[in-house]
């Protein structure tokens, strides 16, 4: 009994993780560029794909896709960015959603053609492999290790944003990029490299994702839409509470799967309606 | 008559050509999904708001159709009502909380709602999980004519379509809709002008949203099944496609954004998961380049040239 809890909070903190890492490459694409990046699921799936492909085809293990692949997909981002979502930041921001929801579509069609829908394993690297018996649960290393290395990128990540200099222009820029350029900063590429950065957050997501799920070209659709209610629920004014929105809906997420499993693919659907019921601006966001 | 109402007598006349000369059941679709966009463009084009999740009502309206006429043995036309009525509670219900918010956030939210009617629907006991509802009677009309027959029920289709399509143009150009584009244009304005922007935002929602509900009863009763894919979210972005092709905010274009899809849909259906891809792309190149639509677009030559 005890053992079915643990285990469902701890898939429940995975899970989490993931929610915490996604939302937070949303919240700061959106914070400086004003777009809402549909497109994050699909770089996630970009993500954990590429590393599975690298270990497939040319050998290289997961330390070094760990590495490796969100430059890659960060690269790919910036292309994006550049090429595209540049000629939209003076319209309407809803026309920024449209354009990623279509990149969204064309990266799962391309890779459901390449590879069919049925999913592909990805080995936990050996030093990650077992686990420690606690007891009342069992505890496999490479889980902990997923909850600790996207813990501390979240931290690091608002760190960099609230105290840092590079952090305190993409605030400025958030405020007001206009100013924020006529004081000698290259807005432009700021944003350039922002938009790389978070989409390089998403394929880091998806390089640890690739050994615990299954690596499939839609396993980044359900996830965003998930991570979507997240950021209704957490507002996307705070990177602090993107994080801890994320890790706690992972958490109500688990303990719906243990008291009433078929409740826990809605749960969240649940309390976004009823956050929008008591705090319509979120749980951390600023009503405007 | 005005070029407009000549132009609107046209088609009229080749709706009611149509069937002799494509296949019915298609012809039927397209009614659908384009009464489904016009539903849909009444709240994007007039209005401004981007829903995600319009294929909730689309989908579960066809579902309680099937389900009513198939186990309580209701007649065609309460089962269109009841899924209508369906979709009128969903789109009240839904539209309440997400006009709370509004821009993506409202998108992101209606996506977060339509993702659970796809739970839902996919769980609940009477559904038929993957498989959906099938193989339900159409049964007959006002209990005399047979709808068994794709063509006597092509011309009820497009009677509906036209009955909807009516009520949207009504509603666009009466002083609701004017308020309605007042908001889209400039909201601080039409809210110091005394509109409570809040009510006439969710009458619209609930409007296209009942109007969705019966396009998907329709849509439903004429592939005499329900399925998933018209409430997954794939579905919520095709209508936006389909407004967004053919010209938002024009009263035509969500029909011929409808028709190119479906035919999109309907001649790459062998090539599988090519269709996502080539929908991405059209979407894309809607976006970036053709944000006007193809009805918006000709309007716009139209215009320049006289």
């Amino acid at each position: 009994m005890i053992q079915a809890l643990t285990g469902q909070l701890l898939i429940g903190l995975i899970n989490g993780s993931f929610y915490a890492l996604l939302s937070l490459g949303l919240a700061i694409i959106f914070g400086l560029l004003g777009v809402v990046n549909f497109a994050h699921g699909a770089q996630y799936m970009l993500g954990a794909f590429v590393a599975w492909m690298a270990m497939q085809y040319l050998h290289i293990d997961y330390w070094w896709a760990l590495i490796l692949t969100p430059l890659a997909v960060g690269l790919f981002g910036m292309l994006l960015e550049r090429l595209m979502l540049r000629r939209l930041y003076r319209l309407d921001p809803l026309y920024g959603l449209l354009l990623t929801f279509g990149v969204a579509l064309v990266l799962e069609g391309v890779f459901q053609n390449a590879f069919g829908i049925s999913g592909n394993s990805y080995p936990v690297p050996e030093l990650l492999q077992g686990g420690t018996n606690l007891g009342f649960m069992y505890l496999p290393k490479y889980r902990v290790w997923v909850v600790i290395v996207s813990i501390v990128v979240c931290f690091s990540s608002w760190f960099v944003i609230e105290k840092t200099r590079l952090g305190s222009y993409l605030r400025a820029g958030t405020e007001n990029p206009a100013l924020l350029q006529a004081f000698g900063v290259n807005v432009p590429l700021m944003l350039t490299l922002t938009y790389g950065f978070g989409v390089a957050l998403a394929a880091f997501a998806g390089v640890m994702a690739a050994p615990i799920y299954q690596v499939t070209p839609l396993m980044g659709s359900g996830v965003i839409m998930v991570v979507f209610a997240v950021v209704v629920i957490g507002g996307m004014g705070s990177i602090a509470g993107s994080i801890v929105t994320g890790l706690g809906l992972g958490l109500i997420e688990g303990l719906t799967k243990f008291f009433y499993a078929p409740a826990s693919d809605v749960i969240v659907f649940v309390v976004m309606a009823l956050v929008l019921l008591v705090r319509p601006a979120g749980l951390f966001g600023r009503q405007h | 008559m005005s070029r407009l109402q000549w132009g609107y007598a046209l088609l009229v006349v080749v709706g009611l050509a149509a069937p002799f000369f494509v296949y019915p059941v298609f012809a039927m679709n397209v009614l659908c999904l384009a009464l489904f966009a016009s539903a849909f463009n009444l709240l994007l084009g007039y209005s401004g708001l981007l829903s995600f999740g319009h294929a909730a009502f689309l989908g579960a309206a066809g579902y309680i159709t099937l389900q009513v006429m198939r186990v309580w043995g209701f007649p065609i036309e309460l089962g269109i009502l009841a899924g209508t009525a369906a979709a009128l509670t969903l789109g009240l219900l839904f539209g309440v909380l997400a006009i709370r918010r509004s821009g993506i956030y409202f998108a992101m939210i209606t996506l977060g709602f339509a993702q659970m009617v796809y739970f839902l629907i996919l769980q609940m006991p009477w559904t038929g999980g993957e498989d959906g509802l099938q193989g339900v009677a159409r049964g007959k009309l006002l209990g005399i004519i047979s709808l068994q027959g794709n063509l006597p029920m092509y011309y009820f289709v497009y009677a509906v379509f036209l009955a909807g399509f009516w009520i949207i143009h009504r509603t666009i150009h009466s002083p609701f809709g004017h308020v309605l584009r007042a908001i889209h244009e400039n909201e601080p304005r039409a809210i110091s002008l005394g509109y409570d922007v809040d009510r006439y935002k969710l009458l619209a929602f609930v409007i296209s949203a009942g109007l969705s509900g019966l396009a998907g009863s329709m849509k439903a009763l004429v592939f005499q099944s329900a399925t998933l894919s018209d409430v997954h979210w794939h579905r919520s972005g095709t209508v936006v496609l389909m407004t967004l092709l053919g010209g938002l905010g024009t009263p035509i274009g969500p029909s011929v954004g409808a028709l190119l899809v479906a035919s999109l849909e309907n001649y790459l259906a062998s090539y599988g998961s090519w269709v996502s891809v080539l929908t991405g792309g059209v979407f894309i190149l809607c976006v970036l380049a053709f944000r006007r639509g193809i009805v918006g677009e000709i309007r716009a030559l139209v215009k320049r040239s006289f």
